[in-house]
């Protein structure tokens, strides 16, 4: 057995009361995200990487464009895949070995944002139909675990990937390398939390060992749902609280791409 | 070591091609606690290397069959980023980290007052987020600082630092291509307390005489990363007393 997170009976019981009489343990209101900061361009031999931090919890997200060959269902497309590690670095409850399911599902969201999205323009990462294409890898590294991973995860990959610089000039020295394709429409994630008969945004490590359940959304700019899910424990919600969510996430998700614009305006 | 001399590594007047001389170090920048989870932590930079160790515990050996019931076992892990080097690396553990992590860990229970704390665990845990040659010396330079910000009773600091062969002049703390296309290296850690090596690897070709000229030299390099942890370790408490951290 693991190291487990353990959450003391006086603390969930605090953080429960005080829901209940709307307020959170860090003063912050139901619909608030903690403070977020994108930098980007980190590390060099990455060919895109975006350091992020949503209050405490701080991840590190890098793309390696390698050439490999396509599936036979695409001959003309790029292909993509994403890799999340729950690093032991980050957490006491975090084991090294092969992901678990936490971390299996983590990287599956953050990837189908991205994917469904149709953020990366596949077709311009064909080299050459059926024999040769680019493969984006996405990895995230998870540094300090201070709750909703979810989200951190997801903007480091997008920042990232938008920084990210097709490195041609490796593989054909007569050729220059370019930035990275990308749809404008961009996917930011919000992920909400259910403790008790409470709703609210962007839980923290606390939050987040006695929510009930919690949902992600992923909206477009135009506030076009984009990719859901529903996880965090055998709790429910019902149906007027998920359209409250989606409601939320659409206003929410404005104050994330707005940092990450700036960001990329600047870099 | 890739041993070719075709690729210039020396210049004509006795400089390396980054413009050191051959007994110098590349710059290196240490900063303590770093980390809100971790019990200790160091974020570590040596010329293009970029390192994060965190420690967690002593807490109870797992599983239970790996405890000693006279001293604390230490767990260093060394892992590489996917994206910290050219060519992506494939996540999860290989031949050489698992290796890394071993010595590692010997070198780090020389030091460590493990008798203290029977049936536990200390965990080292670092992370290559960058790679420019010389990162496990890095990490365990690293990982001294981040057991020192958590706390564990230890006999004295550990610093490492390589020393090696290339374009057939010894240097200290080779660079990319030296360790691409040098003759040798040669990465040690040191016990700062009593000046005693924990950790001595070696792969290439050295003559006798250059291996005494490597090593002392690797040696100095050590003392010299140990001032600059001890700086860094002063600046985290300087933060504690301006009440600006816990």
């Amino acid at each position: 057995m693991g190291h487990d997170v353990v959450l003391s009976t006086i603390k969930k019981d605090y953080i429960r009361r005080l829901a209940e009489e709307g307020r959170r343990a860090d003063g912050r209101s139901f619909d608030e995200f903690r403070p977020v900061s994108i930098k980007t361009g980190v590390i060099s031999k990455a060919e895109g990487s975006a350091d992020v931090t949503l209050g405490k919890t701080r991840v590190l997200a890098g793309i390696k464009m390698i050439i490999g060959s396509p599936y036979p269902d695409t001959p003309d497309r790029g292909a993509m895949a994403t890799g999340i590690e729950l690093n032991p670095l980050a957490a006491p409850e975090f084991e090294a070995g092969p992901p678990r399911e936490g971390a299996v599902e983590l990287s599956r969201v953050v990837d189908r944002g991205i994917r469904e999205s149709g953020l990366i323009d596949m077709k311009s990462l064909c080299i050459e139909e059926g024999e040769k294409i680019w493969m984006v890898f996405i990895d995230v590294d998870i540094l300090d675990h201070d709750g909703n991973l979810f989200d951190a995860a997801s903007l480091a990959a997008v920042a990232a990937l938008s920084t990210t610089t097709v490195p041609l000039s490796q593989v054909d020295p007569e050729k220059e390398d370019y930035k990275l394709p990308m749809n404008p429409e961009v996917p930011i994630q919000t992920t909400f939390a259910k403790i008790g008969e409470t709703i609210m945004a962007d839980p923290d490590l606390d939050e987040e060992a006695c929510m009930d359940v919690r949902l992600t959304v992923a909206t477009d700019q135009n506030g076009n749902i984009r990719a859901m899910q529903k996880g965090g424990g055998s709790g429910a919600f019902t149906r007027d609280e998920i359209l409250e969510i989606v409601a939320k996430a659409r206003d929410v998700q404005t104050g994330l791409r707005g940092e990450l614009e700036r960001v990329l305006k600047e870099s | 070591m890739g041993g070719t001399q075709e690729v210039q590594l020396m210049k004509d007047d006795g400089t390396r091609m980054d413009g050191r001389r051959p007994d110098e170090m590349r710059p290196v920048h240490i900063e303590a606690g770093v980390l809100n989870r971790a019990s200790g932590s160091c974020y570590l930079e040596m010329g293009g290397n970029k390192v994060l160790a965190g420690v967690y515990g002593p807490r109870e050996a797992i599983p239970r069959h790996s405890q000693n019931p006279t001293k604390a076992v230490v767990k260093f892990r060394y892992n590489m980023a996917p994206f910290s080097v050219d060519d992506r690396k494939r996540p999860g553990p290989d031949r050489r980290s698992t290796e890394i992590g071993k010595v590692a860990s010997e070198a780090f229970a020389n030091v460590i007052i493990v008798e203290e704390f029977p049936r536990a665990q200390v965990d080292v845990i670092t992370e290559i987020l960058e790679a420019a040659a010389g990162t496990r010396c890095a990490a365990i330079s690293a990982a001294s600082v981040a057991l020192a910000d958590a706390g564990i009773p230890m006999r004295g600091m550990v610093a490492a630092c390589a020393a090696g062969k290339a374009g057939g002049t010894v240097c200290l703390d080779l660079n990319q291509p030296e360790d691409n296309h040098g003759e040798a290296d040669l990465p040690i850690a040191l016990n700062l307390t009593t000046g005693e090596v924990v950790l001595l690897q070696m792969d290439g070709h050295l003559s006798s005489d250059e291996f005494e000229t490597a090593l002392d030299m690797a040696i100095k390099g050590c003392k010299e990363i140990g001032e600059i942890q001890k700086e860094a370790l002063y600046k985290r408490y300087q933060r504690v007393v301006d009440g600006e951290v816990a």
